[in-house]
């Protein structure tokens, strides 16, 4: 019955493309913080040494896990929001086949070099220009299916989406200009200076806009919807999304501090990332308390878990990246592991964690059934905690310790350490950190059994009652 | 019931009306961006060579360089001469250094702190990068700053050093890069990217993009060297002059 009303196809596929990337892109990061401490791993293989393959896992994790996250997700919530089908069954196909080949081009051109060498956009024009076609296809997709909804306002995570949506194409366009000189190789338009406040611009913004309000979208219809509660506040809602949303732009230079970047960006950048943690801790607390009087759920619905897990990460992250961004704390973190640590209890603990939440709650409804094992969810819900705060631990001691070591002078007030001795010190700590993150890529590898099992059973399910029927 | 405001009537307008929203976005969301972006490109202190113009070469019209191996081994510019686009060779090598990733792990850009002086020398200047396409300041140091490390080492030493890394410094966790030994640069596929880099605005004469030619069949790691030794070395910076006052 719900087949003839919405279009789920495209969003089951999306669905098993996030948690094939979810494993494909964390285990390409085990291996390259395993060869970090065992540098011998890079096996003088031009393809796998640590500086190609880095894009690769980051470009794996954030487009195409996060990526097909956020289309399962927003396809899936704007039908249901709008109480209609989508505007065109045929672009979500378009835009399913283009990502994933976009997603097959990254992964054989970033191990062969190929590369614009801007953090999280590597890719190279050609691959950009599709990047960008694609991309309009979804946000064209899902604001004209927003315009058709049969309900009188447009529902909160829309707002968020579409945030991301505007956004995101601001910064790919203008980051991504570039002159091509072959097929494979172009440079930026913009040089020293100003190429860095524009990537920085992207670079803080692809996490403030796609990681974070993509994120806030799945968050404000799959809390919710898991809780079967309404949103705690709606005035909250409104004012974190607009703070949020003019916020967030800002952000970049503090990614540039003490650098050749004139003072007054960074200082503004540094400024407007204090006054942050108020619209993040809006939207944290918005979540949180939508739980409200549900509190005793979390102790039966695995999935819940995930979802308000998530949501501390969240709150944690964002004070976290506040007071990195203050001049004297950025003076010691930057260049260091600390900034590794703080990424990733974002990346882990908030974006992976709500989006395997609302994966496995779209399992359920996508296939209309219970999952194969909730023992297992269980069990992924605990592997994806501990790992994260494992690798998070380490890169908390190692980054802070880096930090401390090259500052450091002895009494004759030469500096203590050379760069050399710094590396060394960090092996145990790479080596931890390599475990940590193991033990969450085994969690999404479970994950990934789970729901192949339980998208089988309810496949056997459904041709038994066909044939009862018949 | 539909018909109730519940907030102000302008967020009840976009809440009702996908477009109104869509445009309140791009207007909202320009702003951050213009606002730190824009004024970079005029103000004149954001790069230093405005008030110091001797940080920078000027070419006037000569060549800066015939291919060669060794620093500052040039017919018209030695290092400290001032701020110049890189020569064919040193292209190649940044084009290598690009292709490995190498930016994932070592910076390029030294802040105004007492340690790092000590350790790297004096802080960068944005006019050091101004010929940069893209920039190559880095985010992370698995590996020391290299925005000074021209002339730091011997050519045999970064050869060594590339090949096997832990053969000259025990503790590092560079992998290898044999490969660059055996590899070769193309001078075609060079002399394309230098006239790329022309049209985005790098001063580049006929005479140094036809220098291109001479830099075929060189091996790939001599290129990345020479790229190395020139880093950091081209502005003769004096420490009694605030540069980013």
């Amino acid at each position: 019955m719900e087949e003839t009303k919405y279009d789920f196809d495209v969003v089951r596929w999306f669905t098993i493309m996030a948690v094939v990337y979810l494993v494909v892109g964390t285990l390409v990061g085990v291996y390259i913080a395993s060869e970090l401490a065992w540098p011998f791993l890079n096996f003088d293989i031009p393809e796998i040494t640590f500086g190609r393959l880095r894009p690769l896992h980051t470009n794996a994790v954030i487009f195409a896990f996060g990526g097909c996250a956020l289309f399962a997700t927003s396809f899936y919530s704007v039908q249901r929001t709008g109480s209609t089908s989508l505007w065109s069954p045929k672009m979500a196909w378009f835009t399913f086949w283009g990502w994933n080949l976009i997603i097959v081009a990254a992964v054989i051109t970033l191990p062969l070099g190929i590369t614009q060498s801007k953090e999280y956009a590597e890719l190279e024009w050609p691959i950009d220009l599709a990047i960008a076609v694609v991309w309009l296809s979804w946000g064209l997709n899902f604001i004209m299916t927003i315009a058709k909804r049969k309900t009188s306002h447009i529902y909160v995570s829309n707002w968020f989406f579409m945030g991301m949506f505007v956004m995101i194409t601001y910064l790919h366009v203008v980051n991504s200009l570039a002159i091509p000189v072959g097929l494979f190789k172009s440079y930026s338009i913009f040089s020293g200076v100003q190429d860095a406040m524009i990537q920085w611009w992207w670079g803080h913004n692809a996490v403030g806009f796609y990681l974070t309000a993509g994120f806030l979208g799945i968050m404000y219809y799959f809390v919710p919807k898991q809780a079967n509660r309404p949103v705690f506040s709606y005035r909250l809602s409104v004012l974190h999304f607009w703070a949020l949303m003019f916020g967030y732009v800002w952000l970049g230079a503090h990614h540039l501090q003490y650098t050749a970047l004139p003072d007054w960006t960074g200082s503004l950048g540094a400024a407007v990332s204090l006054a942050m943690i108020i619209p993040s801790w809006g939207g944290a607390i918005n979540g949180m308390m939508t739980l409200s009087g549900a509190w005793d759920k979390l102790r039966t619905d695995y999935i819940l878990r995930f979802l308000i897990m998530s949501l501390a990460f969240y709150a944690m992250s964002t004070f976290e990246g506040p007071v990195m961004s203050s001049k004297t704390v950025n003076a010691l973190s930057h260049y260091t592991d600390w900034t590794i640590g703080h990424v990733h209890s974002g990346a882990l603990g908030w974006v992976a964690m709500v989006a395997s939440g609302a994966l496995y709650h779209l399992t359920e409804k996508l296939w209309n059934t219970r999952m194969y094992s909730a023992k297992l969810v269980n069990t992924h819900f605990w592997m994806a905690t501990i790992g994260t705060v494992v690798y998070i631990t380490a890169m908390w001691v190692s980054g802070i310790m880096q930090g401390l070591m090259w500052r450091d002078y002895d009494e004759f007030g030469t500096l203590t350490y050379t760069f050399a001795e710094s590396v060394a010190a960090m092996h145990p700590y790479y080596v931890m950190r390599a475990v940590g993150g193991a033990i969450y890529w085994l969690g999404g590898a479970i994950m990934l059994f789970n729901v192949i099992m339980t998208v089988r059973q309810a496949s056997a399910q459904r041709s038994a009652a066909a044939a009862a029927a018949a | 019931m539909a018909d109730k405001i519940y907030s102000t009537k302008l967020q009840d307008t976009a809440e009702r009306n996908v477009f109104v929203m869509f445009v309140l976005l791009m207007i909202l969301l320009s702003v951050g961006g213009l606002v730190e972006i824009v004024p970079l490109f005029y103000l004149p202190d954001t790069m230093e060579h405005n008030k110091h113009p001797e940080i920078v070469w000027q070419s006037k019209g000569r060549p800066i360089s015939v291919a060669n191996f060794k620093v500052g081994d040039s017919i018209t510019w030695k290092p400290g001469d001032g701020i110049r686009p890189y020569t064919a060779l040193e292209l190649a090598g940044r084009d290598i250094f690009q292709r490995e990733g190498c930016y994932l792990c070592h910076s390029q850009m030294i802040r105004p702190f007492r340690d790092e002086k000590e350790r790297y020398g004096h802080y960068s200047l944005a006019s050091e990068s101004m010929y940069d396409h893209p920039f190559q300041w880095g985010s992370k140091r698995t590996g020391p700053d290299l925005a000074r490390v021209g002339g730091k080492y011997s050519n045999e030493w970064h050869f060594q050093h590339l090949m096997a890394p832990r053969s000259v410094v025990p503790e590092s966790v560079m992998p290898n890069y044999p490969w660059l030994a055996e590899q070769t640069v193309d001078g075609e596929t060079l002399k394309k990217h230098m006239e790329g880099l022309r049209m985005v605005g790098v001063p580049y004469t006929d005479a140094d993009i036809a220098a291109a030619k001479q830099v075929n069949d060189v091996r790939e790691v001599d290129a990345l060297i020479a790229y190395l030794q020139v880093l950091g070395t081209m502005a003769n910076l004096k420490d009694d002059v605030d540069y980013r006052e």
